[in-house]
């Protein structure tokens, strides 16, 4: 692993540019929908554009797309381990 | 694991000397740090997720307390300060050194703008009597209490955060100035970026969960 240096991936400008030009539209989108009121869906919503936007700072901003398959594996360890927190816990909370 | 990156430091005259130096173990190292800051801040949001569902009409009202003009100004110099480190690393990858120190400058520039702009949220929430265990707060029902102990907590791990990432980014800029960080060796840019996106990606979630859900 330790010869890849010379192959290291550059992400260009552009790409960091584009990226950010649409976290900055996705806020924007979120900040705009909460005032619309939809309710219960309103929370989900939000939640759903912000994992939008951690997705795109992980894949590109983190590099997570040109990782190494063993930082991908580690990362989605952890994204599991939170989704089985998740899931026991309101397993729990809602049949008391 | 920064250790293991910064380890070479002192031997950084012999630059022929790059046997050591393994970037992609350096950053497994990072991740595998940045795995446990996940983890803890996924904790609060279970915590919050868990009283949200018990005590949503409390936090709802509560949330109207908060700014959520300055809370977005602060979403937007997050986003920007994570694309200026992003691109910092880009410029070191291409050998364009003073770039590389200028974009690491402006983004703990933005870092301590983000900090302003809170301690005056932070000021005009204690103006108000809201901070935990005020006379105001005992007069609150249970719900919004729980909201601002956990806005407290969170926004308040997260501010930890900023400095810490302030820190590691001014000692990435100190080096890459001094040239101990090079465009062949530039392990430690690259974790102080990971970090700092980590604060980031943390911030995008706290926004819409206290800010957002008035």
């Amino acid at each position: 692993m330790s010869a890849h240096t010379e192959t290291t991936h550059i992400t260009p400008y552009r790409v960091f540019v584009t990226v950010w030009v649409a976290l900055i539209l996705l806020t924007g989108i979120t900040v705009s929908v909460t005032a619309l009121d939809l309710g219960k869906l309103s929370t989900f919503t939000a939640v759903m554009i912000a994992s939008v936007k951690a997705s795109l700072v992980l894949l590109y901003f983190m590099h997570v797309r040109f990782e190494a398959r063993l930082i991908q594996i580690i990362f989605l360890v952890t994204v599991i381990s939170f989704a089985v927190f998740i899931f026991l816990t309101f397993a729990d909370y809602s049949f008391r | 694991m920064t250790q293991a990156c910064t380890a070479a430091g002192p031997n950084h005259e012999h630059s022929g000397h790059l046997e050591h130096y393994d970037p992609v173990a350096n950053r497994i190292g990072m991740w595998l740090f940045l795995t446990t800051e996940l983890l803890l801040f996924a904790v609060l949001f279970i915590i919050y997720a868990v009283y949200f569902h018990d005590y949503r009409p409390g936090f709802e009202l509560a949330a109207q307390e908060l700014n959520r003009t300055l809370g977005t100004l602060n979403t937007v110099i997050l986003l920007t300060s994570s694309l200026t480190v992003a691109m910092a690393i880009t410029a070191m990858q291409k050998g364009a050194r003073r770039l590389c120190a200028g974009l690491l400058g402006v983004t703990i520039a933005m870092a301590a703008l983000f900090l302003v702009i809170k301690s005056f949220e932070w000021q005009a929430k204690f103006d108000h009597g809201i901070y935990p265990g005020s006379d105001h707060m005992v007069d609150l029902s249970k719900g919004e209490n729980l909201f601002f102990g956990l806005y407290y907590l969170s926004t308040g791990l997260h501010a930890i955060h900023i400095i810490i990432g302030m820190v590691f980014l001014s000692i990435v800029l100190w080096r890459v100035q001094s040239g101990r960080i090079t465009a062949e060796r530039f392990s430690l840019l690259e974790n102080g970026g990971l970090y700092w996106h980590l604060v980031d990606l943390v911030w995008i979630y706290l926004f819409p969960l206290y800010y957002l859900i008035a």
